[in-house]
């Protein structure tokens, strides 16, 4: 007499799309970010808060420079290398730009292999993603020597405002330190990926759980973030 | 789990758009840089240099991040809160420009 028992609510609850499902998800006493698993939401909020910590950065430097009374120096000649006897002028920031996109490249890729549990693929992409990232601080070790060389310092330099200084210590050396501390956490994850950890259960640190792949994706964001900030900074600090 | 797994599927794309948009970001990055290096200046430089780094990023977060497959209610948390950064920008271009008069006005040109 009893009617059939019906199938537990979380298979058959329908979740909406659109603005509708937007306000669903946020209004009433359940999870918001529904298909997002907590580490991957932790991720996007950390990365939220260093936005708003470099677009301080920015605006402080963009108020530097807009109440100077003192000429701004000319990045485009400032960032000037000599090569083969040319002048290029912002030659080494668009190199480096270049690099910075295809370490992105080589990391979207080594997130999507890891999705297919292609280890050895997922790896080796990582590894490479981290070698554009050191060559990259490389490149950027290389510019800072040149500048401090040429009398460059966060009080002062031989071009115009002194407030040119420090807002590029500041800025590139944050962003430079993002990239470092990217290419630690590539190496770790790579190694982890390598050597099978998210195959075998093996515990440690982000590796608690079986057979997940995310925290590829989740390092992922990590370090497209650090390329997209760089896409600012190009933009705002090189260009203007 | 059941979940995450489907998720996990739905994060799956073909290689060939990773690629594509690798170029598309090469290609915009080469164009700002010609911006610079053809020397353009006043307002066509700044919309260019603006539409090329918007393009990139856009292009980055939707793809690369793969913030073009998430649900509506993180894309709104992630997106919204810095656009409302523009009104500290407004705040501090109109701060800027009364500290540069005083300055101006007070001790005078010279540093």
């Amino acid at each position: 007499m009893s009617a059939p028992l019906k199938p537990p609510a979380a298979e058959t609850f329908h979740h909406p799309s659109g603005l509708a499902g937007l306000a669903a998800d946020w209004a009433s006493d359940q999870r918001t970010f529904k298909n997002v698993s907590w580490g991957k939401a932790m991720m996007w909020i950390f990365l939220l808060s260093d936005t708003f910590v470099f677009g301080c950065f920015l605006l402080a430097y963009m108020a530097a420079r807009m109440s100077t009374t003192v000429p701004w120096p000319n990045p485009s000649e400032v960032f000037a290398l000599e090569i083969a006897g040319t002048h290029m002028p912002l030659i080494l920031i668009a190199i480096m730009t270049f690099v910075l996109i295809s370490s992105s490249g080589t990391m979207a890729m080594a997130v999507n292999y890891g999705y297919r549990r292609d280890r050895r693929k997922t790896a080796a992409l990582m590894l490479v993603t981290a070698f554009f990232g050191a060559t990259f601080v490389g490149m950027q070790a290389f510019e800072w020597s040149k500048l401090i060389s040429e009398g460059v310092r966060p009080w002062g330099n031989p071009w115009g405002a002194a407030q040119f200084g420090s807002s590029f210590f500041m800025i590139t050396g944050f962003h430079g330190t993002h990239v470092t501390f990217g290419v630690i956490f590539l190496l770790i994850v790579a190694r982890k990926v390598w050597r099978g950890d998210f195959e075998t259960e093996r515990r440690g640190f982000f590796t608690s759980r079986k057979g997940r792949y995310e925290i590829v994706e989740i390092t992922g964001l990590y370090w497209h973030f650090v390329d997209l900030v760089w896409v600012f900074i190009f933009a705002f600090f090189y260009l203007w | 789990m059941a979940h995450a797994e489907a998720h996990a599927e739905q994060q799956q794309h073909p290689i060939k758009l990773y690629l594509l948009v690798w170029g598309l970001l090469f290609v915009l990055s080469a164009l700002s840089y010609l911006v610079d290096y053809f020397g353009l200046e006043g307002f066509l430089r700044w919309s260019l240099i603006l539409i090329f780094m918007m393009l990139k990023a856009g292009l980055i977060i939707a793809v690369f991040m793969h913030m073009a497959w998430e649900r509506l209610a993180l894309i709104y948390a992630v997106l919204l809160p810095p656009l409302l950064v523009l009104v500290f920008v407004a705040l501090m271009v109109s701060e800027s420009n009364y500290i540069l008069f005083t300055r101006l006005a007070f001790f005078g040109s010279a540093p």
